[in-house]
């Protein structure tokens, strides 16, 4: 097999996408950090480096709670998706 | 819905569904709340589970549940970038009723499962996000969700490793990474007869694979591959903080394992189904949350009841083992009428009677041993270089096994470290 990115893993999956951002960065604390574990802890690749900001992408997330966890900043403001909202797992 | 419930119970996976079942057997009112649309939706596991725990709930439950095969071989291979040596259990017992192991996918497994809570008179309600506890004094009396007060004796929180619940009552300190192993996983759809020649099974039966090598190149982790009726579930469960510190993505070390030689021809023609993740809390006792309190129980994943050995890592058992002894502890305070912190002590005293706290504690020092991080490179690496040794035949003439090993460790590891890890293993498995 072809290695896949993992937008196109994202990509086959089924979201019940929400307007409201489930999950938020506090830029103040974010832009202080070094480690930036986020980058390399979210597995579905929602944290990005765009220039030297941390930018955070909820569509694709699979509610895992890495990057809550990984932030020892406390940058990560950590939630659920609303009840209904979010990933949907078809296989599991 | 303004009744009182006896038991509100947060989470209809396998902890919650076996503790809704049992409360709901009994008698008792019982709510269970989902925060997926569907029980399942917002679960993975990487597919196995075993089922001695809950043939006690539902005789003879393979007839009936969506299991997908049972395991009739149990396969474990060492990968270094070119080779692979495995080791492969397969008895005549494990292929016919009770059987030992079964392949399962969540969404239709905890659905069925949260069904079999419904028939037996409880309430599960999905999509239905519980917002915060109800609390009168130091008593938890309730939970509020979707807007509404849901009063109830008592709150059973299964929902899962990062258990909002035990946060909110104050039952658990931060998680931390090293505590945690992420687990992704691909679910691949191939034909069921390319499945059975692949991997040799007849009929029902299915394979557990389990990995450890250069793939996770050096940090404490594994992969899988298990086989599902027409699917394969493939993945990866690392150590969570060993992949931040060494800033490598889960799904890099994911696709170096699917393209190892060993790996890749079993792969073909498959289709990319789903893409999942979860963590897996493996530290065992020694992140183990206060595990009740004035009208709360906390059960299977949120309670991080999970054994890692090494050659296992198992979860499901413990939570439906954990979700019935929940029940059990709910329905004697319900015959005292007392829901104190200290009549629900019966709870942590039933777990420690069965294999759920025993296990823990009898692999208390596993978490430890397992970041030993020369079983993950080192030790593979060994293996397959002996093995290469033995195996090789290029018109030389030969050395006894004794001196191919010595080779293999030499410049890499002392004697008295192998000893030494060797003591460690003793210890710990």
């Amino acid at each position: 097999m072809i290695p896949i990115s993992i937008e196109d893993k994202l990509s086959v999956n089924k979201y019940d996408i929400d307007r409201e951002v489930h999950i938020g960065i506090r830029e103040d604390i974010c832009k202080t950090c070094e480690g930036r574990y986020c980058l390399f802890a979210c597995p579905a690749g929602c944290f990005k480096l765009m220039g030297e900001h941390v930018t955070f992408s909820y569509e694709g997330c699979l509610e895992c709670g890495s990057c809550q966890i990984v932030c020892d900043k406390g940058a990560v403001e950590w939630n659920l998706p609303r009840a209904g909202f979010g990933i949907c797992y078809q296989y599991g | 819905m303004k009744q009182r419930f006896d038991a509100v119970v947060v989470g209809a996976g396998p902890a919650g569904c076996a503790c809704g079942y049992t409360l709901a057997k009994a008698g008792l009112e019982v709510l269970v709340v989902e925060r997926g649309k569907f029980a399942g939706a917002k679960n993975m596991w990487g597919g196995v589970f075993y089922g001695p725990t809950l043939n006690q709930l539902f005789p003879q439950f393979w007839q009936e549940a969506p299991v997908e095969r049972y395991v009739a071989r149990h396969r474990f291979s060492l990968l270094t970038p070119d080779a692979c040596l495995s080791a492969e259990f397969t008895t005549k017992k494990f292929t016919q009723p009770p059987y030992n192991g079964f392949t399962a996918l969540r969404s239709k497994f905890d659905r069925w499962f949260a069904s079999k809570v419904e028939q037996a008179g409880a309430i599960v309600a999905t999509g239905l996000q519980v917002d915060d506890l109800l609390w009168d004094g130091n008593q938890i009396t309730g939970i509020k969700a979707g807007g509404d007060e849901l009063p109830a004796s008592v709150v059973v929180a299964c929902d899962g490793v990062n258990s909002v619940l035990a946060g909110k009552a104050g039952l658990r300190s931060k998680l931390q990474p090293r505590d945690m192993k992420l687990g992704i996983k691909e679910v691949i759809q191939l034909p069921r007869q390319l499945i059975e020649q692949r991997f040799n099974l007849v009929g029902d039966e299915g394979i557990a694979w389990e990995f450890i090598g250069s793939f996770s190149r050096g940090l404490p982790g594994g992969a899988f591959i298990y086989s599902n009726k027409e699917s394969l579930s493939v993945g990866i469960a690392v150590q969570l903080s060993a992949l931040t510190e060494n800033q490598i993505k889960a799904n890099d070390l994911l696709e170096e394992f699917k393209q190892h030689p060993a790996v890749a021809d079993l792969l073909a023609e498959g289709k990319l189904v789903e893409y999942s993740a979860h963590l897996i809390p493996v530290s065992g006792m020694a992140m183990m949350p206060t595990l009740y309190t004035n009208g709360l129980l906390v059960a299977g994943d949120a309670a991080a009841l999970i054994l890692g050995t090494g050659l296992t890592l198992e979860g499901a058992n413990f939570a439906v083992a954990s979700g019935i002894a929940a029940a059990e502890t709910v329905i004697r305070a319900k015959q005292a009428g007392d829901f104190s912190k200290k009549s629900l002590s019966y709870y942590p005293e039933l777990l420690r009677e069965s294999f759920v706290l025993k296990d823990l504690e009898t692999f208390r020092k596993a978490p430890h041993f397992l970041e030993n991080l020369r079983i993950y490179s080192l030790y593979p690496e060994l293996a397959c270089d002996l093995a290469e040794k033995v195996f090789t035949n290029d018109g030389t003439p030969r050395k006894k096994t004794w001196e191919l090993f010595r080779q293999a460790m030499d410049g890499r590891v002392s004697l008295w470290q192998i000893a030494r890890d060797l003591m460690q293993v003793k210890g710990a498995i």
